[in-house]
């Protein structure tokens, strides 16, 4: 019966086909460690966001006069509205994190190297969405540093010579920001960027599964297979991998709900302090900081005496790692098997990134603003320094085999 | 299917003649789109000027007034700060006020009509932020100088006329709207037809 039905479909659209292609005998490297949850975690923030989201528009309003109200509304009068809320701005920041840990994993073996550079630009692709989709998000409270935050970041603009005036204007659509930016923030963050995102998760993961995954050895294990074509070194996705992730699902929901039910504000990391105030075009908050997954960005533009290099240095700080497959010379992918001066430089990368963070979201002093700069040098460091060492790295040999 | 012979050519030019109408055509279709996201005619016309009462405005006391939906300041300069002003010349990137950042009647050392008087836009140049007012603590960010103005933000600081200092990341100085008295505690701002001293 089940049977018949299953012929029946897969003799008009490719079901089943397409299933063992992608899952049941998607052949995947054996020696995963803890760093390969990090990809099924970010598809699983995405659901929740999607249907949070679809939720949270039900009750909130789009408007500058209604929009502060509405999130109100939500947290005391919709049922379990405070819930849903805090599930879509836990997960904000949980996709940042399990974003970046997925990004790191994949400078530590080499994932964006041939050839599997497509798959890191649309990786970095989704990465820029997600950046815009979270800021085009956080305008929508209409809190205080919704619209501070919105301020600054749709001023970075401005800095462009000759049509920069002209572009914020036309970003802002009035020349403050206001209940027309808040309208096309919404529309952007709820139905285009959504789209975009999704789309570009699906080319991601066609693009992962035409080239193979990557591993912690970076071997390719397509280059060692049994008489039946099988890697030997692969096994199935389904059941093994998703017993796996399965777990690490587990073990990411028991962090996730911890923060959801008993610090949702993230001690005012998640959700800033001065949000909880409405909008007020009249004053700057105290003290303006982005939301945490922004501050290493920030605290480069801030560190930079010079509105538009400054603002140069920032988008370089991301378009930098777009042209990572190219810089990074060295023809062995993993860190296990290649020099201590790139252990030293990813090591370095990581502390730089982690105290840009921290300065991105405290006050400016003198003395931090010079170890800002320190460290932006440092993070642009590791770019030109792994371009000029990798050429004739001095790597150990790499086995034919997986390791476990 | 017909046996005639195929003119490669004319096929190429009714290819690309396609592709170019259907290109022009799809240019003219995003123009409302990208037009759409202009500032509305209803936007537009809500800038109208507005008119303050600064007589009661006590000195060293700084108030805030709503214009084109951006906040204005009136301050009022005590004696110690004007004679303060012109001190600090060296550490100031623009201290003449020559960036058009300010009516051709406030390009003064007080970037003002009435010196007593100081009326800014109250956004920071870099990223617009609206800077603290700190009358009395501005030496914390420069040194020998008692008031002043700091961003929050990025920590750009500025004088008490909205002269930015050095080694910050604002460009320019704060903007001076237009304005004009209309008597001693009367001032319009965003307005200065037949203006003024």
């Amino acid at each position: 019966m089940i049977k018949n039905l299953v012929d029946w479909i897969d003799e008009r659209i490719p079901m089943t086909a397409t299933y063992n292609r992608h899952v049941g005998q998607y052949a995947t490297p054996t020696n995963f460690n803890f760093w390969y949850f990090f990809g099924s975690l970010a598809l699983l923030v995405l659901v929740n966001q999607l249907i949070t989201g679809i939720w949270l528009t039900m009750n909130y309003v789009p408007t500058s006069e209604g929009a502060f109200a509405s999130i109100e509304y939500i947290m005391r009068d919709v049922e379990y509205g405070w819930l849903l809320r805090y599930m879509h701005s836990t997960g904000a920041s949980a996709f940042f994190l399990v974003v970046y840990l997925h990004m790191f994993r994949g400078l530590l073996y080499g994932s964006y190297q041939k050839p599997r550079e497509l798959l890191w630009l649309f990786g970095m692709l989704i990465f820029l969405v997600l950046m815009a989709e979270a800021f085009m998000g956080y305008l929508l409270p209409w809190g205080q540093m919704s619209y501070w935050g919105a301020q600054v970041i749709i001023s970075l603009f401005g800095a462009i010579p000759v049509i920069g005036d002209d572009l914020t204007l036309w970003i802002r659509g009035d020349f403050v920001v206001s209940g027309a930016t808040l309208n096309r923030f919404f529309a952007l963050h709820v139905i285009a960027l959504p789209l975009v995102l999704v789309v570009l998760v699906f080319l991601h993961l066609i693009a992962l599964h035409e080239v193979g995954s990557n591993n912690p050895d970076g071997i390719e294990i397509k280059k060692n297979k049994d008489e039946n074509g099988w890697p030997k070194d692969g096994i199935p996705f389904h059941p093994y991998y998703t017993v796996k992730d399965i777990m690490g699902t587990a073990v990411f929901l028991i962090g996730f709900c911890y923060i959801l039910f008993f610090m949702p504000e993230g001690g005012g990391y998640f959700l800033e302090g001065p949000n909880f105030e409405a909008a007020n075009p009249m004053k700057t908050p105290e003290h303006i900081a982005p939301v945490w997954y922004f501050t290493p960005f920030y605290a480069i533009l801030r560190a930079i005496p010079d509105k538009l290099i400054g603002v140069i240095c920032m988008g370089l700080a991301i378009v930098v790692l777009f042209i990572l497959p190219w810089l990074d010379r060295c023809k062995v992918k993993s860190i296990r098997y290649r020099s201590m001066t790139h252990k030293i430089n990813i090591s370095q990368f990581a502390i730089s990134f982690i105290i840009l963070g921290y300065l991105g979201a405290v006050p400016a002093t003198p003395e931090l603003t010079i170890a800002a700069r320190i460290f932006t040098v440092t993070y642009f460091g590791f770019f030109l320094w792994l371009w000029i060492y990798s050429k004739n790295e001095k790597t150990k040999p790499v086995p034919e085999r997986v390791t476990h | 299917m017909s046996n005639a012979p195929v003119n490669t050519g004319r096929r190429r030019f009714l290819t690309a003649a396609t592709a170019v109408v259907g290109g022009a055509g799809a240019v003219a279709v995003a123009v409302p789109f990208i037009k759409s996201w202009n500032p509305s005619a209803k936007a537009k016309a809500a800038g109208a000027p507005v008119q303050v009462n600064i007589s009661k405005v006590e000195p060293g006391q700084l108030i805030r007034v709503e214009w084109r939906g951006k906040p204005v300041w009136v301050v009022r300069r005590t004696e110690a700060v004007l004679t303060e002003l012109p001190t600090h010349n060296d550490q100031l990137r623009d201290p003449d006020s020559l960036e058009p950042q300010q009516p051709i009647y406030a390009q003064n050392v007080g970037r003002s009509i009435n010196p007593e008087y100081f009326i800014a836009v109250g956004l920071c140049t870099h990223l617009g932020c609206s800077p603290t007012y700190q009358p009395d603590s501005f030496g914390e960010q420069v040194k020998g100088v008692t008031s002043g103005f700091f961003c929050p933000c990025h920590g750009s600081k500025f004088d008490m006329s909205g002269r930015v200092f050095q080694g910050v990341p604002a460009p320019l100085n704060l903007v001076i709207p237009p304005h004009q008295y209309l008597d001693d505690g009367t001032v319009i701002i965003g307005e200065d037809e037949g203006a003024t001293s």
